[in-house]
């Protein structure tokens, strides 16, 4: 089962400039949440404090509190061990590109020095299957590299890869925007089904995309989360005039 | 809300499209198959390893200059500066000038720059601007591939095809027709500071022209074009609009080019004849220090011997260094620290 | 109001006040200027194909004949006795070669790998500037430093002193080309990894390595084919053997050594087994690069 996230004060920055200022959450367990606002408004940034992969750019900072379950994120544990907890999906899939199918999603857990060929066997065959990309790859695990497939293949290959960790949380930052309309379609169908085992947190610039998946929305603008409920308040009949504006498409 | 112009989109979105809902079986999550805890001992123990591997590279350079310095100290000593201002080079009465040697050495050099300049310009300016497209891989490989021949294999065929034509009929001619030079005076030996930089020559031609290319190409094509506009000749295009542009890194090419010969041994000591001597003509026989360098060493009997060896090897060391950062400075200048090939 | 001009009217249209200019067509002097430098740069080709050209024909018309098993398996015959070969120096540069790699191969990939993933600072641009600095070194100065470092140590030439030297030169290119190779790597194959909870060294080794496996390990041929066929820094490290040796720490005969010292003597059966020599080199040069490209290709999967 997934856990909730708590975020409490969070404050990142880039350098010096400020990208973030003064987000709340509490994100529910099981649930997929989407988070919405117009370029540059950092939810990107924000998603990548949660399983510290903002730190990876240099001079990057972060101050305030994330606790995902019972871990404390940013003094509770070591950024490594925190990521095969919180997985991540990317806007532009990125499988390994001189590894097989099978290896790819293996990767996380072989890369671990996880050896067992038949616990690996049996781990690919479920991820596989949870991504819905089993049927389509189940003859050339192994002969095939991970960058011969399609777009939307390539995207549900990572997904199934993050699965292959077995993660509480994960995070998807904006994973259909670089696919066509029909494999978007899949992939939303897949986050339906998997907020059942896990916590979903997913960006989207897309706002009837978060309206299709998400129980919950965030609104972030400049850098502050400006609203944060349930998702069918937040497109209906939204607190803010600001998350009015945004989501009657007055701006963004 | 004052504005009531635009509708809010209907929340009662469709459910995405499924197929049957058995169709997609979401595997339980289990339990992670990886448990424990995480070190971060290795990546620390991993970064401190690399850093390692690059200091190890400035160390190189520190130990090579080092050494250089010990052992030329005994040299030192003994000469002063005085030892690059004569020309008496006596292992017998252990007096040492160095003088026939950086004469040799520049001589050649330039001897080489002279043939090869023109004909690298000539072969980088055809590829890149006059020949057909398909013929470009195919010529530009083949200059490469002068590049690949080990010199030990030059100088062999220098001395066995190289000379004998030099001496059978190149040097007659020169001879006669140029001999009021003073430059093609003497006996045609064949072996000598000619064959010298005719084999330099044909070594560093492939330095030159790779290098051109690079910079060659690197000019914007809207200058071609404007030149081109003006109702120039392909020529004229190439010569105001091509290579004005690009003369800071041709020129840095040169020197590349120079760099190599400066230091170019086993050529050289197998065609150059060996005499420590300073003469005019291009017919006579010289040596350089990296040839005095491979003959000698091995020879050298007594400490004064060895030291007056390895301070011409430092001097030769100082001098590349120096020409080598300053051909690099001026081709980055024009291509903009864009990932210079491995200048092998 | 546009008119009045004395020139023509063409179809009605008035026009300004415009004298008319005639151009002339191109001169003929700079048609013929075009030509004649078009075929300058022919002929500069030509005269650069060459010597190319006559160098790989005097290898092999005048190599081909004399190689043979004796050649191929037989040491140096004493001065004067026909016969006798260069096994114990294509070995011996084997050898040589091998200590080279050893030593140069690990430590100019980690040089690399600190230039790509550890050094986009002020360090690695101290790096960067030295290892080019290197490049330019002559490979014979770096033979006066290994004998230094080595020969006089162990007060004996050696394949050790030999090696060490061409190690000295490897480094520097390996270093740079693994650099350039790794920096290709796209940042979102190393945050994938990252992002599944792989360490750090793990990442870089097993991943941003493995992702450019093949030019790093063209890199690495290209240093060895270049160090392959050098003499001078072998010249008193390695030094030159006219038997069989087996140890690394005695004088070793090299190919490139063996090919100068005949080609430099008076006698007419070493100038002929001198130029077999060298094609033997080139081959061995050419068949050791072509054998690594066709192993790469072959471990790449399709579509990778």
């Amino acid at each position: 089962m997934g856990v909730g996230i708590t975020v409490e004060r969070l404050n990142a920055f880039y350098g010096k400039t400020q990208a973030l200022f003064d987000v709340n959450i509490t994100v529910q367990a099981n649930h997929a949440t989407a988070l919405i606002g117009p370029s540059g408004c950092g939810k990107s940034t924000f998603i990548r404090c949660l399983n510290r992969m903002h730190e990876t750019i240099p001079e990057a900072r972060v101050e305030g509190k994330v606790v995902i379950g019972d871990l404390s994120v940013y003094n509770g544990t070591s950024a490594t061990q925190l990521r095969r907890r919180v997985g991540m999906v990317f806007q532009k899939p990125n499988p390994f590109p001189t590894m097989s199918i099978y290896d790819n999603v293996a990767a996380g857990l072989k890369l671990n020095g996880f050896r067992n060929r038949k616990q690996l066997d049996e781990v690919v065959h479920k991820s596989l299957h949870s991504s819905a990309l089993w049927d389509e790859v189940k003859d050339h695990l192994h002969k095939k590299s991970g960058a011969s497939l399609s777009g939307g293949q390539q995207q549900r290959l990572c997904i199934a890869r993050a699965l292959a960790v077995q993660p509480e949380v994960l995070l998807m930052d904006e994973p259909c925007s670089a696919l066509d309309p029909i494999s978007t379609g899949k992939i939303e169908e897949l986050i339906f089904q998997l907020k059942e085992q896990y916590t979903i947190v997913i960006v989207t610039h897309n706002m009837q995309q978060a309206a299709r998946v998400a129980e919950f929305t965030g609104f972030f603008l400049l850098g502050k989360m400006i609203e944060f409920d349930k998702t069918e308040k937040i497109f209906t009949n939204p607190s803010d005039k600001r998350t009015e504006d945004y989501v009657t498409g007055r701006f963004g | 809300m004052s504005n009531q112009a635009l509708p809010r989109p209907r929340f009662n979105a469709p459910e995405p499209e499924r197929e049957s809902k058995a169709a997609l079986k979401i595997e339980a999550r289990t339990a992670p198959l990886l448990q424990g805890k995480v070190s971060e001992i290795p990546d620390a123990v991993f970064g401190w390893a690399m850093r390692l591997c690059g200091l190890a590279v400035v160390a190189l350079l520190g130990l090579i200059v080092y050494q250089l310095i010990l052992g030329s100290q005994l040299s030192w000593h003994a000469f002063g500066w005085k030892f690059f201002g004569q020309s008496d080079w006596n292992p017998v009465e252990d007096s040492y000038g160095a003088l026939p040697f950086m004469y040799g050495t520049i001589v050649s050099s330039l001897l080489s720059l002279v043939i090869a300049v023109p004909l690298s310009i000539g072969v980088a300016v055809f590829i890149t601007e006059m020949c057909p497209v398909g013929l470009r891989g195919i010529l530009s490989f083949t200059t490469e591939l002068l590049a690949a021949i080990p010199s030990v294999v030059y100088g062999l065929w220098a001395i066995f095809v190289l000379v004998p034509i030099l001496r059978e009929y190149v040097q007659p001619f020169l001879g006669k027709t140029l001999g009021w030079t003073g430059l093609f005076t003497g006996p045609p030996y064949g072996i000598g500071m000619l064959a010298a930089g005719v084999i330099l020559a044909i070594m560093i031609i492939p330095i030159i022209s790779s290098i051109t290319r690079e910079v060659l190409t690197v000019v914007p094509q809207h200058q071609r074009e404007a030149v081109l506009a003006l109702g120039a000749t392909r020529w004229e295009m190439i010569r105001m609009g091509v290579l004005r542009n690009a003369r800071a890194g041709i020129v840095g090419a040169i020197i590349l080019g120079l760099g190599r010969a400066l230091g170019e041994t086993m050529a050289v000591t197998m065609v150059i004849g060996n005499r420590p001597e300073i003469a005019k003509s291009l017919f006579a026989p010289g040596y350089t220090m990296a040839s005095v360098l491979a003959n000698e060493f091995t020879e050298a009997t007594g400490d004064l011997y060895l030291s007056a060896l390895i301070e011409i090897g430092l001097a030769l060391f100082f001098v590349t260094i120096v020409v080598n950062a300053l051909a690099r400075l001026m081709v980055w200048s024009v291509t903009r620290g864009q990932p210079a090939r491995s200048l092998a | 109001m546009p008119d009045t001009n004395s020139n023509s009217e063409a179809g009605g249209i008035p026009q300004f006040g415009i004298p008319e200019i005639s151009i002339p067509p191109i001169s003929r002097r700079r048609r013929v200027t075009d030509h004649v430098m078009t075929g300058v740069a022919v002929l500069t080709v030509a005269l650069v194909l060459l010597p190319l050209f006559a160098i790989f024909a005097y290898l092999v018309y005048k190599g081909i004949g004399s190689i043979n098993l004796a050649f191929l398996t037989q040491t140096p015959k004493p001065v004067g006795e026909p016969g006798g070969g260069m096994a114990n120096a294509i070995v011996g540069s084997m050898v040589i070669l091998s200590i080279a790699s050893l030593l140069g191969v690990p430590l100019g990939i980690g040089a690399g790998i600190f230039l790509s993933e550890y050094g986009r600072n002020r360090y690695g641009d101290i790096v960067r500037f030295v290892s080019d600095v290197l490049n330019g070194v002559p490979s014979i100065v770096i033979g006066i430093v290994a004998y230094g470092l080595v020969v006089m140590r162990q007060k004996h030439f050696s394949a050790l002193a030999g090696g060490v030297a061409l190690a000295i030169m490897m480094i520097p290119t390996i270093a740079r080309t693994t650099e350039q190779m790794l920096l290709l790597v796209p940042q979102a194959i190393r945050e994938a990894a990252y992002g599944l909870g792989v360490s750090r060294w793990r990442t870089t080794l097993s991943i941003t390595l493995r992702t450019a496996t093949s030019g790093v390990i063209t890199g690495v041929m290209l240093a060895f084919a270049r160090v392959a066929g050098e003499t001078a820094p072998l010249l008193f490290t390695a030094f030159g053997n006219q038997f069989w040796n087996w140890k690394t720490d005695q004088p070793t005969a090299a190919l490139s050594l063996q090919i100068f010292t005949y080609a430099i003597s008076p006698f007419d059966e070493w100038h002929r087994q001198a130029w077999a020599g060298a094609l033997v080199l080139i081959v061995l040069i050419v068949s050791a690069v072509a054998a690594v490209r066709i192993a790469v290709k072959h471990g790449t999967l399709a579509g990778a």
